[in-house]
């Protein structure tokens, strides 16, 4: 085996991993906190991508128009909470489902209005288009290592704000007993808000990270958007360590899987018949494990406390 | 009381859509303009499929996020035999019944164990595998898809090739569902799943294994839908992976939700006035998506009982 490939690959299964923590976090807060499913999620991912694209050729700066894109997508996020989505609460999971369906065909068809049907791709700034050596005799690209520290220092930034202030223990609390909490006097529908922006914001920052790698285009949100609800369903609904340990796993197995899974099948299939089956079954992977582990754990692995 | 004058309002309203349909045909043929035909032929496919999915969702509460597989299944099963050049219809449509309902037997009886939105998000799961199975089988097209260059024939009696000949097949299949589907419904099986969605613990109280009755629906849903996978394979002559994309699983609980969840009709006006909608709007401005979004919307804040509902309230204003 190469052990260059092998450690390059960890890396880029981290990084996805920590894009799909990202997007998670914020899906799995609204749904724990509101019992809320919002398969929109994904289109604030998209819109955060072309924001930043827009003000990156503004600016010229890639880093200030990340820097002006985060607040912009987080005051959007706030204003489609207080608009429609504030209207939903009281629904079922059903009707959930279908107007953020909704949601979705409106974002893509605006994104197509306002930008044109072409993807956007992002310029990097040169510090960040390079490769670093991280280890002799393994370059990786400094750009994707950077998104595995920021989305490392967000982890921690938000895993603090969850477990150390006074916010966190609101949001916590709310992630347990939704009724509990309003009881006490706290103004839960601005939490409600605050909590939908900032899970915008994440995942807006998730999409303009990834865009100066595949660009900005039309409906890149809906196939992760899928992948991020496994991602909270495998970690247990509403449970901020469940998303970062399930997006850590999510992430390494489908890359590991693309890339190491026809050598392990040769192992005991051959060679014809492995690489048959090893690209359906990478692309299942994650699939399988969530269906698995439903079937085990109906409540995902780290379910929040008083459930 | 109440059920008898709703029936009267329902046969009315399905014969006189019965009557266009079946008329249908002859306007076309007179006109010349195939297009008609070809819109119908699509709503009726679209309203079997809706009608199979209302049969889990709308009188059993299963809320499947998945259902589009059965689709894909289905013209699978006629797209696979066709490309080694088997048209038999019967064998087609019996592989689509077949193996819609062995994967609904499979991953219904997985899905089922589980509530809630964990139940709508793993049958969402094994429709994403199916469609990443398909994705990934080369030889039969895998992202691209399969083209069916001959369509079904039934022995030397009638093939699907002719237009009018598959139109007609298609009528007799969405009475022929519609028929079955309000005889389940009637039946003390369609009482008992009736009674689990509005009751679970209740039913199970007095004796019912309500685990086995729903695995049953699910099932004979699956197969109903993957009957009008094979129809909608006939139809398009093409088929692909896309057609088991998530977002048509949407598409399809969107024309039951539309319609009016639990009724029979109710599918049948969803999934017309989506096709019909989808035309309308798409020939007016490329951006018809949006509008077909925000529809989707303000049907879920205002319209209750989807457009069953409002028909049976204009009948009791009357």
């Amino acid at each position: 085996m190469d052990w260059v490939l092998i450690i390059t690959q960890l890396l880029n299964g981290l990084q996805l991993g920590l894009l799909l923590f990202l997007l998670a976090s914020g899906l799995t807060l609204v749904f724990g906190i509101m019992d809320f499913v919002n398969l929109a999620h994904g289109a604030l991912y998209m819109i955060g991508a072309y924001f930043c694209a827009t003000l990156t050729e503004f600016t010229g700066s890639f880093l200030l128009g990340l820097l002006i894109a985060v607040p912009v997508t987080a005051a959007a996020g706030a204003l489609l909470e207080i608009s429609i989505i504030r209207r939903l609460y009281s629904k079922d999971h059903l009707d959930h489902v279908l107007a953020t369906f909704g949601l979705i065909l409106c974002f893509d068809t605006a994104v197509h209005f306002l930008w044109g049907p072409e993807g956007k791709a992002i310029p990097l700034p040169a510090f960040l288009d390079g490769r670093v050596t991280i280890l002799p005799g393994i370059e990786f690209p400094t750009f994707r290592l950077s998104i595995i520290l920021t989305g490392l220092i967000l982890a921690f930034v938000l895993y603090f704000i969850i477990t150390h202030t006074k916010m966190g223990m609101l949001i916590r609390a709310g992630a347990s007993n939704r009724q509990m909490v309003s009881a006490h006097g706290i103004d839960i529908k601005s939490l409600f808000t605050v909590v939908f922006a900032v899970g915008a914001a994440m995942a807006g920052f998730a999409g303009m990270m990834i865009s100066p790698i595949t660009e900005a285009s039309i409906g890149m949100g809906n196939e992760i958007i899928i992948v991020a609800f496994v991602v909270i369903i495998i970690g247990g609904i509403g449970s901020i360590k469940g998303a970062f340990l399930a997006a850590i796993l999510v992430g390494l197995i489908d890359t590991m899987g693309r890339s190491f899974l026809d050598t392990l099948l040769k192992l005991i299939l051959s060679a014809e018949n492995a690489e048959t089956a090893a690209p359906a079954l990478s692309a299942m992977a994650i699939y399988i494990l969530m269906a698995a582990i439903l079937a085990v754990r109906p409540q995902g692995l780290f379910p929040p406390k008083g459930r | 009381m109440r059920d008898q004058i709703k029936r009267g309002h329902y046969n009315y309203a399905l014969i006189i859509s019965a009557a266009v349909l079946a008329m249908l045909p002859l306007y076309v043929h007179v006109s010349g303009d195939d297009f008609y035909l070809d819109l119908a032929n699509r709503l009726m496919i679209l309203a079997i499929a809706a009608t199979s999915l209302n049969l889990i969702l709308g009188h059993g509460g299963m809320i499947s996020f998945g259902h589009a597989a059965y689709l894909g299944i289905g013209a699978y099963s006629v797209g696979i035999p066709a490309y080694y050049e088997i048209y038999d219809g019967l064998f087609q449509l019996l592989v689509a019944i077949t193996v819609s309902g062995l994967f609904a037997l499979l991953t219904g009886a997985v899905c089922l164990r589980t509530k809630g939105v964990y139940f709508i998000m793993i049958t969402m799961a094994f429709t994403q595998m199916a469609f990443f199975g398909i994705v990934s089988i080369e030889e039969y097209g895998g992202d691209d898809g399969l083209v069916i260059d001959t369509r079904s024939t039934f022995a030397n009696f009638f093939n699907l090739e002719d237009t009018v000949t598959l139109y007609y097949f298609v009528f007799v299949s969405l009475l022929t569902s519609l028929y079955i589907v309000k005889r389940i419904m009637k039946s003390r099986f369609g009482m008992v799943i009736a009674g689990s969605k509005s009751n679970e613990r209740r039913m199970q109280s007095i004796g019912y294994n309500t685990y086995r009755y729903k695995l049953v629906c699910y099932v004979l849903s699956g197969c109903l839908c993957g009957y009008a996978g094979a129809l909608l394979g006939n139809f398009t002559n093409f088929i692909s992976p896309e057609m088991m994309d998530w977002t048509a699983s949407g598409e399809l609980i969107f024309m039951v939700l539309l319609g009016g969840t639990g009724t029979l009709l109710g599918p049948l006006w969803g999934a017309a006035t989506f096709v019909l909608l989808e035309e309308w709007l798409s020939g007016i401005t490329t951006y018809w998506h949006f509008f077909f979004g925000a529809l989707l919307i303000i049907v879920v804040l205002f319209v209750r009982g989807g457009i069953d509902g409002l028909l049976k309230r204009m009948r009791l204003t009357k």
